[in-house]
């Protein structure tokens, strides 16, 4: 098979495979992080100690894809309708509160929130009106 | 008929897809067997398809010309719309692609009066919709690439920042995922609504659409509505691409879906219409220079002919020609 006009074809393909093969060579011979997300802060243990179990106001599940719409939820209902109190699917009753609620637990916004986020790239608002806990940098031990 | 026989067949392969994905031993073959063979097709029979263009000869120059080309001097010479100089085809050819030149000069025809006259006019849904589409198309791939580079570049996380600026609700609303829905809604329903662009439409024109769709409204329903694991999600393409891959139980069937149909996009995009991607920069009738007047373009085909001259004609019958009266060149 003759190829005519080899220069433009070639270097189209070259950069139609450059394009499409990105992610394979761009990732090449890196190891693929792993994710290490805690939840044994010293509040969550407490509440373990006192509870026998873990949870969340919401099953892990539900809390793991739909946290972002539950706290869009919350800072309506507080912000424009006044009301702190949440019934959760559990029949248990919350303080619909970002910094004296969630973040009374996961006091580890590095290792809880920032974990996935930072993998995902996504850059919630939270912290554009509260103002970002203080955490202490984590020694290496 | 044609639409809903490439809606069912969507449809269908959507189904196939949520059904399989949901038996557990199934998973492996729709997160990773299929999405690989689908990448491989398609890188494949991209460069296949442009290797068979190329190998027919573009021996003359064919363009379309759309405005003057160049002559005298004093003859103010359109650059771009019949350019005469490899520059001027580059900036015909990202006119072309980028914004879709051509198809801004849709015009639609109409008889008025008692239907002996004939009148133009602006026709720029056409065009202003396959903008939209095509753009977002492009934004919506380059978003994606966050799956696929653990460090998410700053400039795709400025992208993604423009896409959901207006800040609606939580996760953000991308006004991409709209601009996809609706144009290629309206591409759609131009297909059905026009009767003579019904009368031409094939399933290679529906299947592709609803493929599209079906793609943009699994990827909508995930985002908004049914939610996957999608930390699970970006894991399984980080492993994709490392080929190294892990299927976690927490990625929803909405995401094999979604996922299936784009391997089926993959598969198809070389083999249908859908190459216009690589086609559009290989038209003979845009990418070639208008200098035909400024250089001799010769057939590479060309085999020597035998020609017998006049010269060699009077030499072989002078002396015939001479006793007949007739006028010859030389004595």
């Amino acid at each position: 098979m003759k190829i005519y006009n080899k220069g433009p074809v070639f270097l189209g393909i070259v950069i139609f495979l450059a394009l499409a093969l990105f992610p394979f060579y761009n990732n090449f011979g890196k190891a693929n992080k792993k994710l290490d997300i805690k939840t044994d802060t010293p509040a969550i243990l407490e509440y373990e100690k006192v509870n026998g179990k873990k949870e969340c106001v919401e099953p892990k599940a539900y809390m793991r894809g739909e946290h972002m719409v539950l706290i869009n939820n919350w800072r309506d209902a507080v912000v424009r309708d006044d009301n702190r109190g949440y019934l959760s699917s559990t029949g248990k009753r919350w303080n619909m509160s970002l910094q004296n609620g969630c973040m009374q637990c996961h006091s580890n916004k590095k290792k809880f929130c920032d974990e996935c986020h930072n993998y995902m790239a996504v850059k919630p608002f939270c912290w554009d009106c509260h103002i970002q806990p203080v955490e202490k940098e984590e020694t290496q031990s | 008929m044609k639409a809903l026989v490439s809606l069912i067949a969507v449809l269908l392969l959507a189904l196939i897809a949520y059904a399989g994905a949901s038996v557990p031993a199934m998973r492996f073959l729709f997160g990773v067997v299929i999405p690989y063979a689908a990448f491989i097709i398609f890188v494949v029979g991209m460069v296949v398809r442009i290797l068979k263009w190329a190998s027919s000869p573009v021996p003359f120059r064919i363009p379309t010309t759309t405005g003057q080309q160049k002559s005298l001097p004093w003859i103010k010479h359109s650059t771009i719309e019949s350019p005469s100089t490899g520059l001027g085809v580059i900036a015909r050819m990202a006119l072309e692609v980028l914004f879709f030149r051509s198809l801004f000069r849709n015009l639609k025809t109409q008889q008025v009066g008692d239907g002996t006259q004939v009148a133009y006019g602006e026709a720029k849904w056409l065009w202003a919709a396959g903008l939209a589409f095509h753009w977002s198309f492009l934004i919506i791939l380059v978003r994606h690439m966050r799956f696929f580079i653990e460090q998410v570049p700053a400039a795709i996380q400025m992208i993604e920042g423009l896409d959901s600026f207006l800040q609606i609700g939580a996760p953000l609303f991308y006004m991409t995922d709209a601009v996809i829905l609706a144009s290629v809604t309206y591409l759609f329903i131009r297909r059905i609504g026009i009767p003579q662009v019904k009368y031409i439409s094939l399933i290679a024109d529906y299947f592709p659409l609803f493929l599209i769709l079906g793609i943009a409204v699994t990827g909508v329903l995930m985002r908004y509505f049914t939610k996957t694991d999608i930390v699970s999600v970006k894991v399984l393409a980080m492993g994709l691409i490392s080929f190294n891959p892990t299927v976690a139980e927490t990625i929803s069937p909405m995401f094999f879906t979604h996922l299936f149909l784009l391997s089926v996009l993959f598969v198809y995009f070389p083999m249908s219409k859908l190459v216009h991607m690589a086609g559009v920069f290989m038209s003979p009738t845009r990418n070639l220079a208008n200098n035909s007047r400024m250089k001799r373009h010769v057939n590479p085909w060309n085999y020597p002919v035998h020609v017998h001259t006049y010269e060699e004609y009077e030499n072989d019958f002078r002396e015939k020609m001479k006793g007949a009266g007739l006028p010859v060149e030389k004595e």
